[in-house]
């Protein structure tokens, strides 16, 4: 696993205009910051075009990079904000994106035989959900649930208020919850 | 109070950070179901924490579109010039090319008449 001095070691490097140095940063980081790409805009031509911005701008702004938090992070808000520019350009210039409150489906494999088969346990389940989020209400709790990010970080890279950031979240996690845990099985996790 | 108003409040808490307000928290402490709906919360919680362990795999070209969007200008006018001077030189060996395939045409077509007219 990659030491966080090694890490500081580079960016330190970077900083100093050794382009070798930024170049290991990206190939240390890459995978996980398209993980977020994708977590966020939910397509994999636009996760890559989110990623090629978010090294770019990181690029850019580089010298502005304090360390006051982890290198990861910083290249989160920066993913999360070009994914959130990119978000609002598309929809912009697209009329067939979901609504903002489609109807969730119901993916119980006890009721859906489809579903019996393909869908393992509830991570495949949960991400899949994730994905049938509207991407506001995905973005906040992708942020503050995967990648801890705090409120106020989400707020101000969704270019939202922090209240706003809250009620998203909360809705965010009813909808995951009612979808996860359709009415049928409330009585299993009473047992629990 | 009802369930009802509880469930968003729910959502709130689950992660641990904050408390219910006293009356929802008396109604939480004698009601399975809002029990229950905590503890699928909670269970959603862990599940997205778990996620963060998860790493979904690029395909190969992005590394290098990455590297390739980041070099220095300078690299790229140098990129830009060799390609350029590999095309006008490509250009000049077609162009030869083409030349000498046509002298050679010309050339047959000439010796054939010869041969018919004699």
């Amino acid at each position: 696993m990659l030491e966080s001095a090694d890490v500081d070691e580079l960016v330190e490097s970077a900083k100093a205009g050794d382009h070798l140095a930024f170049e290991q940063l990206v190939r240390l980081t890459y995978t996980d910051t398209y993980t977020l790409a994708y977590r966020l805009v939910g397509d994999e031509e636009d996760a890559r075009d989110v990623v090629q911005e978010t090294y770019l701008r990181a690029h850019k702004g580089l010298k502005r990079f304090r360390g006051d938090a982890q290198f990861s992070t910083w290249l989160h808000r920066i993913t999360a904000n070009c994914a959130n520019t990119y978000l609002g350009r598309r929809g912009r210039h697209s009329h067939d994106l979901l609504p903002d409150d489609p109807v969730i489906a119901d993916l119980n494999p006890q009721r859906d035989p489809e579903q019996r088969v393909g869908l393992g346990d509830l991570r495949d389940q949960l991400s899949a959900a994730l994905l049938e989020l509207p991407p506001k209400l995905r973005a906040v709790v992708v942020l503050r649930d995967i990648y801890d990010l705090p409120h106020e970080t989400i707020a101000d890279q969704l270019g939202i208020t922090e209240s706003a950031a809250k009620v998203r979240l909360h809705r965010a996690r009813k909808r995951l919850r009612e979808r996860l845990y359709p009415l049928g099985e409330e009585e299993e996790a009473r047992a629990v | 109070m009802r369930c009802e108003s509880v469930s968003l409040q729910l959502a709130e808490i689950a992660d641990g950070l904050n408390r219910l307000p006293l009356d929802a928290e008396r109604h939480v402490e004698s009601c399975l179901r809002c029990q229950a709906e905590l503890v699928q919360y909670r269970r959603l919680l862990r599940a997205l924490t778990g996620l963060r362990g998860q790493y979904l795999a690029p395909d190969d070209g992005l590394l290098e579109d990455i590297l390739a969007a980041l070099r220095p200008p300078a690299t790229v006018h140098r990129l830009h010039r060799r390609s350029r001077k590999a095309a006008y030189l490509g250009g000049i060996a077609a162009a030869a090319t083409a030349g000498a395939a046509g002298a050679i045409v010309i050339a047959s077509r000439l010796a054939a008449r010869q041969s018919l007219a004699s």
